[in-house]
């Protein structure tokens, strides 16, 4: 018999695109110089208070209606009481689920290996980030700069059956954060971390029925993807194999940790050692009216999310699946995209070009599209001298490259070296006429029937007309000429 | 003493006129709080290097002032008179300190208090115990008891104090000066140690109500740093001080004030409300209506508990920072928890663990519903009962304690249950955030008592206008501990 994983979700997401921390003035701004950015309320200076730093909320309610959950009607913090080296306050402001945080009951749909799925979110909420530590041989060091970085927590429910599909959710909810802008939710930088947990159940049983859910195992600090990933496998395996050998009991309640070296689930603590945290509203911050009008206007700002993009690249532009993903990847590219389409670019032609040379050009030189000198007004520029035949493709990408590196738009390129093809056939037959002179003896002996035969020609026309004769035109008229000789 | 008996006003004058300058002023403060310092042990630290200020159109420009010593005060010790922070020297102003600095406010000195405002008796300071300067072997009351005695004592016209349960209300009660704490937030907190913060006020202490009136008008203000704090910018508190109370109306509360309702009452007792009851019919005079209104003894009986259980919750909590790891005397240990614990063990007194412990108590998860929610919704139903008469009532008018100072030895304490809720009562103005003010009424066996005027949030202006009129009515506005010497 076979066993169901039901695994549930804490994901943490530092918000790194406000100006200052969410309860203090200091910085928000990634600095590698240990404890610059703080200010007294980061120590936990007496007298201290914390002021509430709009923008973040702002932020974690934009969240929670994407991830379609009630906003509160008043806002509330609370004190989460612990005594830890990384937290000079020694209580953490957050919020618990009474009085409502930013956001509860909500869900959220994904995709995992191309299927639709669809996870429920019990609540998310905002709080202070702890200090970061390092421990070395004989010390521990600890950089307050993360102190007081707004901090937002999403909590699922336990709806995940497999590491792919929660893994595929963090990856969703990544692209969320970085399509909202509140967060580079980049976990090289320990913006993103995870606490998971994991139970197994009998496959044939009801999994709606929480009697019938196995005991569940938490999982703290696992800080990257490919960890939640391991943990989760590891510890269907490990809960598994006790399962079959009927030592189940061996499963307790309890908190462990992701090991990276030894890739295996460490005991941290039990239940019993639980701490009570004495929870209780934050008395220095009152309680602030959330406003109807205020959260329209949020709504407002919420952009179309790379989920939705996806959807309609693939079905209203027939782009691949392949092309989506990548122009989705990034909200700064699939912006680019969508304004080049917007412009009325070949939607096709707009793609290839934003996957292809654009993104290599960007890749090679670790540039943002925000510093591209190419627009997307630009990009329609080039994509129509292509689609007009007024340079070839393949001058296409000569053109490209001039204008960034003589910073010209593509017009001024395509005017300023000559490149104009030659479209007109009055002039096209003058120059076959001229090849047909200069070559009697050839064209007389033409054979139709030998392709490169024609090649020759058409390759002389180039060269007298150095590659700007349009090929096809002049391919078909020397074509007719030939044969009109030969017949 | 040739000023410091004076008005804010009067100095102002005669500092405006060149009669008397500001180094004359601080001179003359600190000699005093030297002399204060040997006979009541008044004062964390004397700022002997105090510098004169400018004389500008402010009236606190350039006269001495003391701050208690829970006012963070940047480059200045400030220990809230505790072991715990006994070598603190803050970096930055309170809000407040800044605001009276800027107002030309000169600090002669920090005045000591029950550690970190955790009580009612000034006995608590790490410096020892601040005797009230009428009487030397009595209390001051607490916790802003420094500043009560320096400026009962005539050391200058004011001292800041805080005030979470009536920390500025009683000892001005027992050392026969005003103290006023205005509507919550009116003051900013930034930059006070707290307490309870959803109890802790600032305020003053002067020997009239119109220097009352003046200091806070210095003190208040919206504070981006203190998301509590509100605009008062349309309140000018000096100028409301009319005198005109006809046609007000104030109420007492006969469960509190009805002799009959204390089965064995004292002389002291028994004179003490006679003598508010003198105080009401001076009201009366003045032509303010007066009313007798009961309320739910149960209710009234619950308060104390309440305070107790909210005060202590929230201290626990406030004081977590408290570790000697940051700032404060560290202690020795084999790893930050040992520190903190040695620290901590050290550092604080008895009286301070045993309330942590309340307030860890009565927040555990199995524990918070029983006892702090259940207080969180007594304070709601006391605050809602206020608020009730202010509906039909400018302000509620009740006699400060049980009589005058007690004695420091505990000789004369009588202590029942039936008398808490006299002693008490004060804590509601905190727990509504309710401006509050203590006036002195009279004297019991040459000690002096008050009487408290309280009134509903932001209406400020109106309870210091009855309280100056009601003042002026007694003969006991800016008098000195002991006369003049």
């Amino acid at each position: 018999m076979g066993y169901l994983a039901k695994i549930g979700l804490e994901m943490h997401c530092e918000i790194s695109e406000t100006n200052s921390k969410v309860f203090s003035s200091a910085a928000n701004t990634y600095s590698s110089i240990p404890n610059s950015n703080i200010r007294p309320l980061d120590m936990g200076f007496p007298g201290t208070l914390p002021v509430v730093n709009k923008e973040a909320v702002k932020m974690a309610l934009k969240t929670s209606i994407v991830l379609n959950c009630s906003q509160p009607e008043y806002m509330y913090f609370e004190r989460k009481n612990y005594y830890y080296p990384d937290m000079p306050k020694n209580y953490q402001i957050t919020q618990e689920t009474k009085p409502i945080p930013v956001g509860i009951y909500g869900h959220v749909e994904y995709e995992c290996n191309g299927e639709e799925k669809s996870v429920r979110v019990n609540n998310i909420h905002l709080e202070e980030d702890a200090a970061s530590q390092d421990h070395l041989f004989d010390v521990s060091t600890i950089d307050y700069n993360r102190a007081g970085v707004p901090l937002l927590e999403l909590v699922t429910e336990p709806d995940f059956h497999s590491a792919d599909e929660a893994v595929s959710f963090l990856e969703h909810m990544r692209s969320v954060y970085q399509y909202l802008d509140i967060s580079e939710a980049d976990s090289k930088k320990g913006q993103l971390r995870c606490d998971v947990n994991v139970s197994i159940m009998d496959e044939n049983l009801d999994e709606n029925n929480p009697k019938n859910w196995g005991t569940k195992v938490e999982i703290k600090n696992v800080n990257s993807f490919g960890g939640v990933r391991d943990a989760i496998n590891y510890e269907i395996k490990r809960q598994s194999k006790l399962k079959d050998n009927g030592e189940y009991d061996k499963v307790v309640q309890e908190t462990r940790r992701w090991d990276e070296e030894s890739q295996s689930t460490i005991t941290m603590r039990s239940k019993v050692d639980a701490l009570d945290y004495k929870y209780f509203v934050e008395p220095n911050i009152p309680k602030f009216k959330i406003s109807k009008e205020w959260l329209k206007e949020i709504k407002e700002s919420i952009p179309e999310l790379a989920y939705d993009r996806k959807k309609k690249y693939i079905n209203e532009y027939n782009l691949s699946e392949y092309d989506s993903n990548i122009l989705v990847k990034e909200k700064s590219i699939s912006d680019y995209f969508e304004k080049a389409v917007e412009l009325g670019c070949d939607i096709k032609q707009a793609a290839n070009w934003v996957n292809g040379m654009i993104l290599s050009y960007l890749n090679y030189n670790e540039m943002k599209i925000k510093d591209f000198f190419i627009t997307p007004e630009m990009l329609k520029e080039l994509i129509d001298l292509i689609e007009s035949k007024t340079i070839s493709s393949k001058q296409g990408k000569d053109v490209f490259y001039k204008c960034l590196e003589e910073k010209k738009s593509p017009k001024q390129v395509v005017k300023d070296e000559g490149m104009m093809q030659i479209t007109d056939e009055n002039e096209i037959i003058n120059i076959v006429n001229e090849v047909i002179n200069e070559n009697e003896s050839q064209a007389k002996t033409y054979d139709s029937q030998n392709p490169k035969a024609l090649d020759y020609f058409v390759g002389q026309i180039m060269k007298k007309t150095r590659g700007k004769a349009n090929p096809s035109v002049a391919s078909k008229l020397m074509k007719e000429a030939l044969e009109k000789l030969v017949k | 003493m040739k000023y410091m008996n004076k008005s804010i006003e009067q100095l102002h004058n005669l500092l405006k006129e060149g009669k008397v300058t500001s180094r004359e002023l601080i001179n003359e403060s600190l000699e005093l709080s030297h002399k204060i310092q040997d006979k009541c042990n008044a004062f964390v630290t004397i700022l002997d290097d105090a510098k004169e200020e400018k004389i500008t159109d402010n009236l606190l420009s350039g006269i001495p002032c003391g701050l208690k010593d829970n006012y963070s005060t940047k480059g200045i010790l400030s220990t809230g008179s505790s072991n715990t922070l006994k070598d603190y020297v803050p970096f930055f102003d309170a809000t407040a300190v800044e605001k009276l600095k800027s107002a030309g406010a000169v600090f002669v000195n920090k005045t000591a208090m029950d550690e970190f405002g955790m009580g009612g008796t000034g006995t608590t300071a790490h410096t020892g115990i601040i005797r009230n300067p009428w009487d030397i072997t009595r209390m001051c009351a607490g916790s802003s008891a420094g500043s009560a005695a320096a400026v009962a004592a005539g050391v200058y016209p004011y001292a800041t104090g805080s005030d979470t349960g009536d920390s500025i209300r009683k000892p001005a009660a027992y050392c026969g000066i005003v103290g006023y704490k205005p509507t919550y937030g009116m003051i900013s907190r930034y930059g006070l140690f707290p307490f309870a913060s959803s109890l802790d006020h600032l305020g003053v202490l002067t020997r009239n109500v119109k220097d009352a009136a003046i200091v806070v008008d210095n003190m208040k203000g919206i504070d981006k740093n203190d998301m509590t704090s509100w605009d008062s910018s349309n309140i000018n508190l000096t100028k409301s001080l009319t005198g005109d109370v006809k046609n007000k109306k104030m109420c007492y509360i006969k469960e509190i004030c009805d002799i009959n309702n204390y089965s064995n009452p004292s002389d002291e007792l028994r004179e003490h409300l006679e003598n508010f009851m003198k105080t009401i019919e001076k009201a009366k005079e003045l032509g303010i209506q007066v009313e007798e209104e009961s309320v739910d003894q149960t209710l009234l009986n619950a308060s104390p508990a309440v305070y107790v259980v909210i005060s202590c919750a929230e201290a626990t909590s406030n004081m977590s920072n408290l570790t000697g790891i940051v700032f404060g005397p560290r202690a020795e240990g084999n790893n930050y928890e040992e520190m903190m614990k040695n620290y901590r063990t050290k550092g604080f007194s008895p009286l301070i663990k045993r309330r942590f412990i309340i307030g860890s108590y009565v927040l555990q998860s199995e524990n918070q519903e029983r006892y702090f929610r259940n207080a969180q919704r007594v304070r709601r139903l006391l605050v809602d009962k206020w608020k009730e008469l202010f509906k039909k009532y400018d302000a509620v008018i009740l006699p400060v304690g049980t009589g005058p100072a007690k004695k420091l030895d505990g000789s004369k304490d009588i202590l029942t249950k039936e008398t808490q809720v006299l002693e008490e009562h004060l804590q509601i103005g905190n727990y509504g955030g309710f401006p509050s003010i203590t006036i002195p009424n009279g004297f019991i066996n040459n000690l002096p008592v008050g009487v408290n005027i309280t009134g509903n949030c932001y209406d400020d202006s109106n309870v210091l206008n009855i309280a100056y009129a009601l003042e002026n009515a007694m003969p006991y506005k800016n008098q000195i501990a002991g006369g003049e010497e």
